[in-house]
């Protein structure tokens, strides 16, 4: 969908002539009250659900969770997909054009934030005609925005449903994105960010970017289970400093690869820039409970035991904060083995937890 | 103790809207209970996934955790009361959480099964630990790691200068105010702090 009219962003920037691709699922009710929109983290879109017809592995990014009979079901819910601004899968972003010049933003495209996010996110359901919604759900980076949405639109929506997320990143993962972004700026086809006049991609950047996220996304145990110490090829080791040896080192660049070949670089520095400045207290001399005080929503919170990089602690402040504002809150913190990863695996409990929480969601709608 | 006429018996501790916190909450029955009878307001605490979902599936809030790390997450006086119904056998810092649960509420209300019962008495005068409807468990496999009698939670409420405002002994769902030491399957006590 296109929006011609000026977004004023949270930096004193603003953005105009931009576009937000979107997908729905399921039937709008006529009293327009089913809706639910679901947020994404770094590396996802709107596609959130479903395969596109005659494309193979075409299934949408929390398809486990979203669907008919799914515990999100769209039987009963109308679900959005949003992709962000500055994303590379269909909004606008760093590899379009500016409306001024006619050039590619490149290094240009405007630092967006969690809360620019959530205001465009409010215009595409303004012009959906959806002036409340039933909830607002997402994991991660989605989860701060659904956080986001209960403090910047509390009358607009009835439910948070944040899982695996944090009230603001710790030193040590704004340090990890910090690694990444060094390595694709210091990436030779990086260019300043306008490598796209150069007609290269620093890949090169990005695949490390996605070896150390990749690394922090899982646990220590499910890694060892999954690749341990196993060799790629026989059992003998080669002496070599260079080559592939081991599965993990396999696993990593295979990842490493795929990732590069369809993702931004310059999206990559402005989402893990909008993770690392997201810190609702931050304008409450970094009291949470101040911070949440604006919101109304109910909540139901869910984090996972081997989560090191969005740990149960974290989900724990903010259940603190909204336990202080004496909100309605459910918190879940499932004893899962694959880290941050789980949230986007299937574990019955995880599973079954979300699924009573939209059940009582829908029981609302029909009461 | 999930028998309904005892639940009504502890419900009637609670004051008409007060804002609870129920420790070991169970499949949140209570919650439910005092929210549709009694107009109160709250969450239940509770470490099992599965009675976890079962509130969550009858829309009582609930926050997953371990009691025995404390209630840090909780204000001072941040509750009108605080339960802790058959969750104080299974704490390891049962003593610390009853001064958390002082703590945190202006009042509390303990229930926990009584040893002292004469059922209880009769067995260990056999020689052997009881069996029974209350304490079904083997001593080798029960969850039961505190047990107590009616008259050593006086002595441990008095240690940790708690008032107490009322108590007596529940028995087939019936207040027990003679000798409930003896004639109770379960102790109940409703404080404050001083």
């Amino acid at each position: 969908m296109h929006f011609p009219e000026v977004l004023p962003l949270q930096s004193g920037a603003s953005i105009r002539d931009y576009h937000l691709a979107y997908e729905t699922y399921g039937t709008l009710n006529a009293d327009r009250s089913n809706a639910v929109l679901v947020c994404h983290a770094l590396n996802a879109s709107h596609h959130v659900a479903g395969v596109y017809a005659g494309q193979d592995k075409s299934e949408g990014w929390w398809d486990n969770m979203i669907g008919p009979g799914k515990p999100v079901d769209t039987d009963r819910f109308f679900v959005i997909g949003v992709n962000n601004l500055g994303s590379c899968f269909g909004s606008t972003g760093p590899m379009h054009n500016h409306p001024d010049t006619g050039e590619v933003y490149g290094a240009d495209f405007p630092v967006v934030t969690v809360e620019d996010w959530v205001n465009a996110q409010a215009r595409l359901l303004d012009r959906l005609g959806i002036t409340q919604l039933a909830a607002v759900l997402g994991g991660s980076l989605g989860g701060m925005q659904a956080l986001s949405w209960t403090l910047q639109y509390p009358e607009r929506m009835r439910h948070a449903v944040v899982v695996a997320s944090a009230p603001n990143l710790t030193a040590e993962n704004i340090a990890f994105n910090e690694v990444a972004r060094r390595a694709i700026v210091t990436d030779p086809d990086f260019h300043g960010g306008h490598f796209y006049r150069h007609g290269v991609i620093p890949k090169r950047g990005l695949r490390i970017a996605r070896m150390i996220g990749h690394i922090t996304y899982l646990s220590d145990d499910v890694m060892n289970e999954k690749f341990g110490r196993q060799l790629r090829e026989g059992i003998d080791l080669k002496y070599s400093t260079q080559d592939i040896e081991f599965q993990i080192e396999s696993y990593l660049r295979y990842q490493g690869d795929k990732f590069s070949d369809y993702f931004d670089a310059n999206t990559y520095l402005l989402i893990t820039r909008a993770l690392d400045y997201f810190d609702p207290a931050r304008a409450h001399a970094g009291n949470l409970t101040r911070a949440l005080a604006r919101a109304t929503a109910k909540f139901l919170l869910v984090s996972f035991t081997t989560d090191w990089r969005f740990s149960p602690q974290r989900s724990r402040e903010i259940v603190k904060a909204l336990l202080d504002n004496r909100r309605s809150v459910s918190y879940a913190e499932i004893d899962a083995p694959h880290g941050h990863d789980a949230f986007l695996l299937d574990d019955a409990r995880y599973m079954g937890v979300m699924r009573s929480y939209f059940d009582s969601i829908a029981k609302e709608l029909q009461a | 103790m999930t028998d309904k006429a005892a639940m009504q018996a502890l419900a009637r501790l609670v004051p008409p809207g007060s804002r609870v916190l129920d420790l070991g909450c169970g499949n949140g029955a209570m919650l439910d209970y005092l929210q549709r009878e009694r107009g109160c307001s709250g969450y239940g605490v509770e470490i099992d996934d599965a009675n976890v979902l079962a509130c969550v599936q009858r829309g009582v809030d609930v926050i997953q955790l371990n009691l025995d790390e404390g209630l840090a997450m909780f204000d001072d006086n941040s509750f009108d009361v605080v339960l802790q119904i058959d969750t104080l056998q299974h704490l390891r810092n049962a003593e610390t959480m009853l001064r958390e649960t002082a703590r945190v509420g202006r009042t509390g209300v303990v229930a926990f099964p009584n040893f002292a019962h004469w059922p209880n008495r009769l067995s260990i005068l056999r020689g052997r630990m009881p069996v029974t409807r209350r304490l079904p468990y083997q001593w080798y496999d029960t969850p039961n790691i505190r047990v107590g009698t009616y008259k050593d939670f006086e002595v441990l409420a008095t240690k940790n200068s708690l008032r107490i405002l009322d108590s007596f002994g529940l028995q087939d769902g019936q207040e027990v105010r003679w000798l409930p030491n003896a004639r109770a399957g379960t102790a109940v006590f409703h404080f404050e702090h001083a």
